[in-house]
């Protein structure tokens, strides 16, 4: 199942220079560019891992490309994104962020049910890849 | 039909330099920079390979991008940096530095204080840098051989990939008084070989350095009395004289002390209204009154 999170999640993969031209514009519009990765796909997982630090005062988008790269390079498996964060006050916050890479296979979620009280049902989504142990999910 | 073939196929140079509006910035070059002759042609000069090598790009002769990296090496106060910035104006301009800015920095910019500090530093740096030119004031106090556990060398070494594999992306220019780069490019022959261009900035003469001093006065509204300047045509050849002579650099410096005594002077009159020429005129005493002529 494919994961839908972000900006252009419902479109086919950016390529590299897709990719570029999107970070390009991001500092164009005066945001810091920041790359993050997980192998825990859930929804409600909103800390991933980050790659270093946000990049702030880039120029030019050549810069946020090789740490996207390098990110890449050292987890080719798992989902990585790229976040523009926006300083200006009034805003401080994520204003662009997608996926630029994810797992050849993504097994999805399991939905859960449990009974409460009264027989009413608690719905939960699981991801099936979340249930090995960190570092050994989509390997 | 072959288009490599046809060599007698046309490019408008004059189209491709109107358009470039490069001839601005080498003409503000030439009229804002006092001196500096050889540095000035040499900028011409990379300035024209650039246009050709567009033009031969325009009809599909690609030479490789050229190795833009630089060394400017000069004394104290020749105008280094000032020149970096107008390099980078230059090459945004022909299309080489997508963005054409200059990120200035010396070595506690790039190297870090403990292990495992220094390439996220010298990256950042960088990355800052790309689509524009990265100036290294005083290059060669990132390499230090009295000491082997330097970290210096770690952001040389950084530098140097980077020089290589990018260099689209990013000029480097290096910058230091002539001989101790010497002995840096040396030690480094790494990054000696990979700087194509070595600009030496002479030391100005001391008429020169007259025009210097009447343009900053200009530039700060102010001008000199007839006697100021008798004043300042006595004091250059004095200060030049003097240890610690750093070019444009003390000339400037002496005027800001000059403009120091015009306010106390015109503060001591105790007069109540004061005329815009007094506000603007600096006068001989306020410069003889320096050490140098003592």
């Amino acid at each position: 199942m494919r994961i839908t999170q972000g900006t252009f999640s419902f479109l086919p993969e950016l390529t590299d220079k897709e990719i570029r031209a999107q970070v390009d514009y991001a500092l164009s519009q005066g945001w810091a560019i920041s790359v993050e990765y997980t192998d825990d796909p859930h929804p409600r997982n909103f800390y991933w891992e980050m790659w270093g630090n946000p990049m702030f005062d880039l120029k030019d988008g050549a810069g946020a490309m090789m740490e996207i790269l390098a990110c890449r390079k050292a987890h080719p498996k798992i989902y990585i994104r790229v976040n523009a964060f926006d300083s200006t006050r009034g805003f401080e916050t994520t204003r662009l962020s997608f996926i630029v890479n994810r797992p050849a296979e993504e097994p999805g979620f399991a939905l859960k049910r449990t009974e409460t009280g009264g027989r009413n049902i608690q719905y939960t989504i699981e991801s099936y890849a979340a249930q090995s142990p960190e570092g050994r999910r989509y390997s | 039909m072959n288009e490599l073939e046809d060599l007698n196929e046309l490019v408008d140079l004059e189209a491709l330099l109107a358009e470039s509006q490069v001839d601005e910035v080498l003409d503000e070059l030439e009229t804002e920079l006092i001196g500096l002759k050889p540095v000035k042609a040499r900028v011409r000069e990379i300035a024209s390979l650039l246009l050709i090598e567009r033009a031969r790009k325009s009809l599909g002769l690609d030479g490789g991008s050229p190795s833009l990296h630089m060394s400017f090496t000069g004394n104290p106060g020749t105008g280094k940096t000032t020149v970096a910035m107008r390099m980078a104006q230059v090459l945004h301009r022909l299309g080489y530095a997508r963005k054409g800015h200059l990120v200035a920095v010396t070595r506690d910019d790039l190297v870090g204080q403990y292990i495992g500090h220094t390439a996220p530093k010298t990256k950042d740096i960088l990355k800052k840098a790309m689509g524009g030119v990265l100036f290294i004031d005083e290059a060669y106090y990132l390499y230090r051989p009295e000491n082997e556990r330097d970290y210096g060398q770690e952001a040389i070494e950084i530098l140097l990939q980077v020089m290589e594999t990018q260099r689209d992306d990013l000029v480097v220019v290096v910058a230091g008084y002539a001989d101790r780069m010497e002995t840096f490019f040396r030690s480094n022959p790494g990054l000696s070989s990979r700087i194509a261009h070595h600009l030496e900035f002479p030391d100005y003469s001391a008429e020169e350095l007259e025009l210097i001093a009447q343009r900053m006065l200009a530039q700060m509204q102010y001008r000199l009395s007839a006697t100021g300047i008798a004043a300042l045509r006595e004091y250059i050849p004095l200060r030049m004289r003097r240890p610690h002579f750093a070019n444009a650099r003390s000339i400037r410096n002496a005027l800001d002390r000059a403009r120091l005594r015009q306010a106390n002077r015109l503060f001591g009159q105790k007069s109540a209204r004061l005329t815009r020429d007094q506000l603007m005129t600096i006068e001989g005493e306020d410069l003889r009154a320096s050490r140098v002529f003592s």
